[in-house]
């Protein structure tokens, strides 16, 4: 308690310097906390707009699909393993999906497209593409003969609504795939590759043109929290229905955007470790100044017989003092920055353009949680307190009589 | 160290005791090969013109600087034996210090500076106020013990300086020209004060001092030049 009071005390000898200190303990906390959520907020929706584009969460596959998506690949029982994952608790959107390479000839062009089976009563649970549609219409239960095609490749086809496509391919059984569908609306999902090369179709046109027989490649579910998918796939995959099935989620699934959140979150991390050195630099200074101007005061304590203990115990309490305040205050200040702009988002201005590349809003969302809120604040509190060890080391090295001759 | 009672013997015994400063290649020699008794509840002074040695014996004599060569027993405690540790200990149970320049924590009121030593003595709160504020009272403090160094004149600070080093009832206070600071009203002050706290608890002082009003005060003079003891 005497320690505690005496370091409270000492702490505000210099009010000025102690609060220029706690303030540069606080910038870096609210700058970590903010930071790290914006950063958390982009990949959130850098997944989800990945996702939306129909990969979802989690996919059940036939084994070897992942690796080589050939068209007898195929799940083939699709119903029992939707009425599975529907049943399960998390899953917020199951829809079986299908697809293959094919020859797509309008009146004016030719050109190799995807073609993907979906179906259209379920699709809008796993995918956004039916509100990314800029020019007629999204498929319907009842459509057969009937796609959407991404806004780029109809624009190579020359294409609009109510245009026809004949289309030319491989059937699962090897037989020649071909049929003719009426274009009923034009989808731009703000991926150009994606935009460039896909085309909808009913699942139940699909299976017909492609001869699947029922089956179908994929079966692709949604879940409520991204941090639940990789329970939900274990869980998942330890069940017997899917025995003999894939069980893959949106890492495997979407290698590349998890390797560039990855790489971000490097880069990041390399920005934080700067900016945390600066900080430790700045605090070491106030923290040294405190012992040298003292040095004679160390002395008198330790003639009148204060162990070497209690005194490095004095300097790490007035240093934790300052480094809590700062942390508190900018944990503090860093959640109410990121609550707020969670709310408003953050306009990107000319980088609106490349976030739309990736299916992302012109505007990003900070996203506070357990990781953004309590990281960047850990991190600068031991930064601080391994500072504090450094004054708190030449305390250990005083001789009370060098000490009593300090000016 | 764990036997803290007072031991039969004189109070400080300094045998052939040197110590050399060294700066570079120069070498200061600012006790040579000195020796000195002191008996429990002496009231002595060191004089001796500035470098001669004064403040070295105080710190060789308090634990806070070690000799180069020589011995130094105090309240029965060889130096020669002792770790750091064990010095602060024994300065903490059995040394009072008073500094030239008062040397109060400024952050603590009067009484918290006094109550200090008590508090890392594990002395109980309530004895500590009561002995606080006994010992401020008798230092003729009473009524400033709220106030912090700042707010006390000279005198008053070396009063307070006076009843920290006191007030856990050591066996010898040592002072380092305690009256310096001091204009010769208050400086007479503190040695009447000093004086009658060596007659009434018994405590032995060893003041260093080249002021004359100061060697008056002494029961015994003894004074130094190079390092040596010129007249016991």
């Amino acid at each position: 308690m005497e320690d505690l009071r005496l370091a409270w005390r000492n702490v505000w000898r210099h009010p000025r310097r102690t609060l220029l200190t706690i303030l540069a303990i606080s910038f870096a906390a609210l700058l970590l906390v903010f930071m790290l959520s914006l950063q958390l907020g982009s990949y959130r929706e850098m997944i989800d707009a990945a996702v939306r584009l129909g990969t979802g969460h989690l996919q059940v596959q036939a084994p070897g699909f992942f690796a080589e998506p050939e068209m007898r690949l195929t799940v083939d029982r699709p119903d029992a393993v939707v009425i599975l994952l529907r049943a399960t608790p998390g899953v917020t959107g199951v829809s079986c999906r299908s697809q293959s390479f094919a020859l797509a000839a309008s009146a004016h062009r030719t050109r190799g497209i995807l073609v993907e089976g979906v179906d259209p009563a379920h699709e809008p649970e796993i995918s956004a593409v039916d509100r990314q549609i800029r020019a007629g219409r999204y498929l319907e239960p009842d459509d057969r003969q009937r796609a959407v095609i991404g806004g780029l490749l109809a624009d190579r086809l020359r294409v609009a609504p109510g245009d026809e496509l004949t289309l030319l391919g491989q059937g699962r059984d090897g037989s020649v795939a071909a049929g003719v569908v009426e274009i009923v609306g034009i989808f731009r999902s703000g991926v150009d590759d994606y935009d460039r090369a896909a085309l909808h179709m009913p699942l139940v046109t699909f299976d017909e043109v492609f001869a699947m027989g029922g089956r179908v490649h994929r079966v692709v579910a949604a879940v409520d929290r991204l941090g639940a998918v990789a329970e939900l796939k274990a869980a998942l995959a330890a069940g017997d229905t899917l025995a003999g099935l894939a069980v893959r989620d949106w890492t495997e699934l979407l290698p590349g955007v998890k390797q560039s959140i990855q790489l971000d979150l490097v880069s990041g991390f390399i920005t934080y470790g700067v900016l945390l050195v600066v900080v430790a630099f700045s605090i070491l200074n106030t923290f040294l100044m405190a012992i040298f101007e003292r040095t004679r005061e160390f002395g008198v304590l330790m003639a009148i017989g204060t162990p070497t203990r209690r005194l490095v115990r004095l300097v790490l309490l007035e240093s934790a003092f300052m480094s809590w305040l700062g942390v508190i205050a900018g944990t503090a200040a860093g959640a109410a920055l990121t609550v707020y702009f969670s709310h408003a988002g953050i306009g990107m201005g000319g980088a609106a353009d490349l976030l739309r590349q990736y299916g992302m809003e012109g505007r990003i969302y900070p996203w506070l949680n357990g990781i953004s809120l309590t990281v960047g604040p850990v991190l600068v509190l031991f930064i601080t307190v391994v500072t504090a060890l450094v004054p708190a080391w030449r305390v250990t090295r005083l001789r009370p009589v060098d000490a009593l001759r300090a000016h | 160290m764990t036997d803290m009672e007072t031991a039969p013997g004189p109070m400080v015994a300094v045998v052939g005791v040197s110590k050399i400063y060294r700066q570079g290649k120069l070498e200061v020699r600012a006790l040579d090969e000195l020796s000195l008794t002191v008996a429990a509840g002496e009231f002595i002074a060191l004089a001796g013109p500035s470098g001669s040695g004064k403040t070295t014996l105080l710190n060789i004599i308090g634990g806070l600087d070690l000799p180069d060569a020589g011995r130094v027993v105090v309240d029965g405690h060889d130096y020669a034996v002792m770790s750091g540790g064990d010095l602060a200990d024994l300065r903490l149970r059995r040394i009072g210090f008073v500094f030239q320049s008062y040397n109060l924590i400024p952050v603590l009121s009067a009484a918290e500076n006094v109550a200090y030593v008590l508090r890392l003595q594990g002395v109980e709160p309530a004895e500590t106020r009561r002995r606080v504020h006994a010992m401020l009272a008798d230092v003729g403090l009473a009524g400033l013990e709220h106030r912090r160094p700042a707010e006390l004149s000279g005198g008053q600070q070396q009063r307070v300086a006076v009843a920290r080093a006191l007030v856990s009832g050591p066996a010898i206070v040592l002072a380092d020209e305690p009256t310096a600071n001091l204009d010769s009203v208050n400086g007479e002050k503190l040695l009447q004060l000093m004086a009658r706290m060596n007659a009434e608890r018994r405590a032995t002082f060893i003041f260093s001092t080249h002021e004359r009003m100061v060697m008056d005060y002494a029961h015994r003079l003894v004074r130094l030049k190079d390092g040596r003891v010129t007249a016991p």
